[in-house]
């Protein structure tokens, strides 16, 4: 029996906006096991970005439960939730967010200064090593301004790492690259699942649907369809296939 | 998040901004600043007024007669004749550790002459204890002794003043006979010149003898114009000037009903008199330094503030990759610390450097207390911590998800 990372039972969630209540979510149920890569879908209003703040502990339910890695989330306050979220979450976001004029390796660095355990060599040396695993070792002393979209966004990957997370939560990580860097990151989100990292990652772009194991699509609050992907897309011949150069 | 990393944190968000946060540091330096050195000027000239009136003796105790009837013709103090030598061995008896010096005081004007040269002045006659208590020094010769006294011997002391008008020549006065009012004196020593008093007299125009040679020789009188003594230390004035009423008044046998027939002052109720003028300078040069302080306080909120929404997104990232609350406040409350202390330093160099530039240039007295850079520096933390708080407060309240998706 595979470990459920996440285990979601009947999650409701509403929003009081003056006199009325907004439903974004409207009961969803599923659960994660440990090594899936899992892409959730839908368009706005479908209540995706709502889905991935209850996941990624920024938010509580209303109503359900959510396990996250065997631990209660609704019952947990504010310091709790952002210990959890420094532990067992990997955050990737469309824009990267990464400290401007502040070098790489710092910025990975910069989740293991909130977890008191870890010394200030072990932190130095994780950080490293988790550039190495996003294959960007010697730029760890660039400014996020000296680097390209793609490699800022593999340095935010990396900092998602650095804290050995149960799970990776990605949104909308391409949608500020172009295809070619796109299907790169992809690649690298490939061979991280390969590793056997769990991968969420929420977007609305059919094709990167394409590259998971498995994908949610989410309507008006409720899941339309939960599907494995029988024929996974390869990152890495789709990048092969891509043109030379489609500039000119 | 350990202090040294948000140190580091605080500092690099400083260094970003290195114009701004000089900026903000501004008024916190002209306040720390304007506060030090207003103080070491109040403090130099309270200093200056304390040294120039203990230089007229330290601790001196001046008793005067006065008239204790409260009708009839009030007469000028040197005209009353209460003053005794009896009142001085009364005091002499308490053999008090709280006066250390004590002599009478007997004058009278007169002719100086010295050859074909003559001059107008004062003959004090004096116990060899007037001295140290008028804070008198001889430059050359020697003091009159306990025996001179005993024996009405007839020498004298003289000021500069004198010495200049009976030696134009500038011969050595030691060993030479004066004459005043007829007596022959033997000069045997020079005092070392005080130049002007306070109040423009010159304290160099004397000439003092043994009391007894002046009360007997000269006056021909028994009472004395005034006593002087000194306490050992300005805290014992007060206790030596009860004690030297309480004596005063046995000997002159007064009783409880009857007021005081003489007059007891002293230096440190002229000092605190002056000083108190110079106490309120200093209160309301501090106080305008305070303000400026305060203002400075304000605008590291204000900047603090600016930075706080500048820096949402950051804040939304930081706690989705678990700062707590508590890191996030912390993190804004030691930047404003840091700014404030910062600007405090620089403050605290500019003040006592202008400090000494104005003591250099215009010749102020200044003293620094190490009090006033403590207390700005005190000031500045609580400042950073004060005015620090609320935008931390606000940064640290922030819900993650509208943080992150500031824009």
């Amino acid at each position: 029996m595979e470990q459920k990372i996440l285990d979601i039972h009947d999650l409701k969630r509403e929003f009081v906006m003056g006199d009325q209540t907004v439903r974004a979510l409207k009961g969803i149920t599923f659960d994660i096991k440990a090594g899936e890569f899992v892409t959730i879908m839908g368009s706005s209003g479908s209540g995706k970005t709502t889905l991935l703040n209850i996941l990624g502990c920024l938010d509580k339910p209303t109503e359900g439960s959510y396990l996250l890695d065997g631990v209660d989330v609704k019952s947990l306050n504010r310091d709790e939730l952002a210990g959890l979220r420094n532990t067992k979450i990997g955050f990737v976001f469309q824009a990267y967010n990464l400290l401007p004029r502040t070098s790489a390796l710092e910025n990975v660095e910069l989740p293991l200064f909130y977890n008191k355990t870890i010394t200030a060599e072990e932190r130095k040396e994780r950080a490293i090593k988790s550039l190495e695993s996003v294959k960007l070792a010697e730029r760890f002393d660039h400014t996020p301004s000296q680097l390209s979209g793609g490699q800022q966004q593999r340095v935010a990957i990396a900092r998602a790492l650095v804290n050995h997370p149960v799970m990776i939560l990605a949104d909308e990580a391409t949608g500020n690259l172009d295809t070619r860097t796109s299907y790169e990151i992809m690649a690298l989100m490939q061979e991280l699942n390969a590793e056997g990292k769990t991968i969420v990652f929420v977007t609305h772009e059919p094709d990167i649907a394409a590259f998971s194991t498995r994908t949610i699509m989410l309507r008006d609050g409720k899941i339309q369809k939960d599907s494995i992907n029988q024929n996974q897309r390869s990152a890495k011949e789709a990048l092969a296939n891509l043109p030379e150069s489609d500039d000119y | 998040m350990s202090i040294i990393n948000l140190l580091k944190i605080a500092f690099r968000a400083l260094k970003r901004n290195k114009l701004r946060a000089f900026l903000t540091m501004l008024g916190i330096i002209i306040g720390v600043a304007a506060v030090i050195a207003m103080m070491a000027i109040g403090e130099g000239s309270k200093q200056s007024i304390r040294s120039s009136l203990s230089g007229m003796g330290s601790n001196m105790i001046t008793i005067m007669p006065q008239s204790n009837e409260p009708g009839g013709v009030r007469l000028q103090g040197s005209s009353i004749q209460t003053l005794k030598l009896e009142d001085i061995t009364a005091i002499k008896k308490l053999q008090s550790k709280n006066i250390n010096g004590l002599s009478p005081v007997v004058s009278t004007n007169g002719q100086a002459i010295k050859g074909g040269y003559n001059w107008p002045t004062t003959i004090t006659g004096v116990s060899p204890d007037y001295l140290n208590i008028r804070q008198l020094k001889l430059q050359d010769g020697i003091l009159f002794s306990e025996n001179d006294v005993k024996s009405f011997a007839k020498v004298c002391l003289l000021g500069k003043t004198v010495i200049d008008n009976l030696f134009p020549d500038g011969s050595n006065p030691i060993g030479q006979i004066i004459r005043f009012k007829n007596i022959p004196f033997q000069v045997i020593g020079v005092l070392v010149p005080k130049g002007q008093s306070n109040f423009g007299q010159d304290q160099d125009d004397i000439i003092l003898a043994p009391y007894t040679t002046v009360q007997k020789r000269i006056t021909a009188t028994n009472y004395l114009q005034s006593i002087y003594a000194s306490a050992t230390t300005e805290a014992s004035s007060a206790a030596a000037t009860t004690e030297i009423s309480e004596a005063i008044r046995e000997s002159h046998r007064l009783t409880t009903a009857e007021t005081d027939d003489f007059q007891v002052r002293t230096q440190a109720e002229l000092i605190s008199t002056i000083s108190s003028t110079s106490s309120m300078l200093t209160v309301l040069l501090t106080a305008i330094a305070g303000i400026s302080l305060f203002i400075g306080g304000i605008g590291i909120m204000n900047i603090m503030y600016v930075s706080v929404t500048e820096r949402t997104r950051e804040i939304g990232l930081r706690m989705s990759i678990g700062a707590r609350g508590q890191d996030v406040l912390m993190q804004f409350l030691i930047e404003a610390i840091l700014i404030s202390i910062t600007g405090g330093i620089i403050g605290v160099v500019l003040g006592v450097s202008s400090a000494y530039l104005i003591s250099y240039f215009l010749n102020w007295p200044i003293l620094i207390a190490e009090s006033s850079i403590i207390i700005s520096f005190v000031v500045c933390a609580i400042t950073g911590v004060f005015f620090g708080y609320y935008p931390a407060k606000k940064a640290s309240n922030l819900d993650p998800i509208d943080a992150l998706r500031y824009e």
